[in-house]
C-alpha cells in the first residue's frame, strides 16, 4: 500500500513537471514574437559559394544571396533568420511554411513558376561545363555525349544536362561533392552555373578548368509562396532601388562574381 | 461539386500511377545492394567470429578491434570515408563503394550475432565431438554451427531488414535506388506527401518478404 501511494506521488510530480514545462515553452514563444521586430524565416542550401556557403574559418553563413538578402530585410525592417535546407526538398519547405522565402541562386523557371512565385531577376547566370585540367576531348556542352556528368539534386543544370544530352548523370547532393569526384577521376564533367564554376576552379587552378560558352541564359530570383503577393512586391520595390543605387553592382564586385 | 471530387480523385490515382512508374526501376538497385552487402557480411562475419573464439591470441585481438571500431561509427561516415576519403587511391563505383561500406559495417553486428550463437551451444557437445574423434574443424562444421544456425536465424534476419532499410543511405553518393529516387522525383515535381508515402510503401512490402521468409526458414530449421 504504501509503496503504491509513493508511486502515485511521484507519478503526480511527473505530471506537474511536463505541463508546467509546456507552459513555459508557450510563454517563451510568445514573448519572442511581441517583443522583438517581425522575422522573416530564409530558406538556403549553404553549399553554394559564393552565393550562399558556410565559412570554412568563421562557421558563419556567408555569401553573395546572403549579403543581399539581410539587406533587403534591412530595408523592409524584417529581423531574418535563416535555415540551411537541402536544395532538392527547399521548394516543397516553402510551401508547407517552414520559412517564408528562398534565396538559393535559385533559377527562375517555367517549372518553378507553376509551383511558386518569384522575384524580379537580381543576377544573371548560365550552365558552363568544367572538365579536369589534363582533359582535351571535351571543348563545348556538344562533346559532352556518352560521358559521365556530375551535377546537382533539383538544379537547373541537372534539369539541362537530362533534357538535352544523352548521357549518363549524375547528381550529387551539393556541388562540392560532384568536384571531389570529377577530381578523382569518377566523373568527366560538371554542368552547373557559371559563376559557383568559377569559384571552384579559382581555388583549384591546378586542377580543373572551364571549357566551352556559358551555354544558357538563367535569373535568379527570391522565392515566395503565390499567396503572399504582398511580401513580393515589397522585395521587388527593394531589388529595384538597390539596382538604382548601384548596390547589386557593389555587392557583385565585393564576392567577385560580376 | 461531385465532378470536382472526382477531379481530384483521378488527379491523385494518375499521380500515384506515375511515381511507381518513375520508382519502379530503382527498386531491382536497392534489392541488389542489400542482397550483395547482406552475403557479403555474413561471410566476412563468420570470419571474423572464428577468430574471435579462436585460441591464437592475435586473431583475437584483430577481430576485436574490428568489431569495436566498425561498430563504434555511424554507417553514413563510413559510405562518405570509404567512397569520397578513399576516392582518390581506390576510385570505387558508386555500387562498389555502398556495398563495401554497408558490408563492412553489418559483419561487425553480424559475428557479435555468430559468437553469441556459437558460445551458447553447451560445452558438452564439444567433449562429445571430441570423444567422437572429431577434429576441430569438423566439430565445427557438423556440430557446433548447425545448431547455432537455429539461434542465430531470428536476429540475422533482423539484420537483414536493418540492411535493406540502411541501404537508402547509399543515396547519399548518389546512388539511384529507391531513395534517391524519390528524392529526384521530389525535386522535379514537388509533391511531397505521396512520394514519401509510396517509398515508404515499398520499403513495407520489401521488408514483409523478407520477415515471412525468415519464418520460413526458421520453420524449417526447427526441431520437430
Amino acid at each position: 500500500m504504501g509503496t503504491l501511494k509513493i508511486n502515485r506521488v511521484i507519478l503526480f510530480f511527473l505530471f506537474l513537471g511536463l505541463f508546467s514545462s509546456c507552459n513555459r515553452i508557450g510563454v517563451k514563444e510568445k514573448s519572442h514574437y511581441s517583443h522583438q521586430e517581425k522575422i522573416l524565416k530564409i530558406g538556403t542550401d549553404a553549399t553554394y559559394p559564393p552565393f550562399e556557403y558556410i565559412c570554412g574559418d568563421t562557421g558563419k553563413l556567408i555569401g553573395f544571396d546572403i549579403d543581399l538578402i539581410k539587406k533587403i530585410c534591412a530595408e523592409l525592417s524584417y529581423k531574418p533568420e535563416f535555415l540551411v535546407v537541402p536544395f532538392d526538398g527547399i521548394i516543397a519547405g516553402l510551401k508547407q511554411k517552414k520559412y517564408d522565402i528562398i534565396i538559393s541562386a535559385m533559377t527562375i523557371t517555367k517549372e518553378r513558376l507553376a509551383e511558386i512565385n518569384f522575384s524580379k531577376p537580381y543576377y544573371l547566370a548560365g550552365q558552363s561545363i568544367v572538365v579536369r585540367i589534363d582533359n582535351r576531348e571535351i571543348k563545348s556542352q556538344y562533346d559532352l555525349k556518352n560521358k559521365k556528368i556530375g551535377v546537382q539534386l533539383g538544379t537547373t543544370g541537372e534539369m539541362t544536362v537530362k533534357k538535352i544530352f544523352n548521357t549518363t548523370v549524375i547528381s550529387y547532393d551539393n556541388i562540392s561533392s560532384a568536384f571531389i569526384d570529377l577530381e578523382n577521376g569518377r566523373l568527366d564533367a560538371i554542368v552547373n552555373d557559371i559563376p559557383t564554376n568559377r569559384n571552384f576552379v579559382n581555388k583549384k587552378s591546378d586542377k580543373f578548368k572551364i571549357v566551352g560558352n556559358v551555354f544558357t541564359e538563367e535569373k535568379y530570383g527570391i522565392a515566395v509562396r503565390k499567396e503572399d503577393t504582398l511580401l513580393l512586391e515589397k522585395i521587388n520595390n527593394v531589388i529595384s532601388k538597390l539596382e538604382k543605387q548601384s548596390y547589386l553592382t557593389k555587392l557583385k564586385k565585393t564576392w567577385k562574381i560580376e | 461539386m461531385e465532378n470536382r471530387i472526382i477531379d481530384i480523385i483521378i488527379k491523385e490515382i494518375l499521380l500515384f500511377y506515375k511515381i511507381i512508374k518513375f520508382l519502379i526501376p530503382s527498386i531491382p538497385i536497392t534489392i541488389q545492394i542489400t542482397l550483395y552487402s547482406f552475403l557479403l557480411a555474413v561471410i566476412l562475419g563468420l570470419i571474423i567470429a572464428l577468430f574471435r573464439i579462436s585460441y591464437v591470441k592475435i586473431f583475437q585481438i584483430i577481430s576485436k578491434i574490428y568489431v569495436d571500431v566498425l561498430r563504434g561509427i555511424p554507417l553514413l561516415v563510413q559510405i562518405f570515408f570509404i567512397y569520397f576519403g578513399l576516392g582518390k587511391i581506390l576510385k570505387l563505383e558508386q555500387f562498389t563503394a555502398g556495398v563495401i561500406a554497408i558490408s563492412i559495417c553489418y559483419s561487425a553486428y553480424i559475428s557479435e550475432i555468430f559468437r553469441a550463437g556459437i558460445l551458447a551451444i553447451p560445452k558438452g557437445q564439444y567433449d562429445a565431438s571430441k570423444s567422437l574423434g572429431m577434429n576441430k574443424y569438423q566439430t565445427m562444421r557438423y556440430v557446433i554451427l548447425p545448431q547455432a544456425i537455429r539461434i542465430i536465424i531470428p536476429p540475422i534476419s533482423n539484420e537483414f531488414i536493418a540492411c535493406l532499410k540502411d541501404s537508402s543511405l547509399v543515396s547519399i553518393i548518389g546512388m539511384r535506388e529507391l531513395t534517391r529516387a524519390g528524392r529526384e522525383f521530389y525535386s522535379q515535381y514537388f509533391v511531397d506527401f505521396e512520394i514519401w508515402f509510396i517509398v515508404g510503401m515499398f520499403y513495407l512490402i520489401m521488408t514483409a518478404i523478407a520477415a515471412k521468409f525468415a519464418r520460413y526458414i526458421e520453420k524449417k530449421l526447427e526441431i520437430p
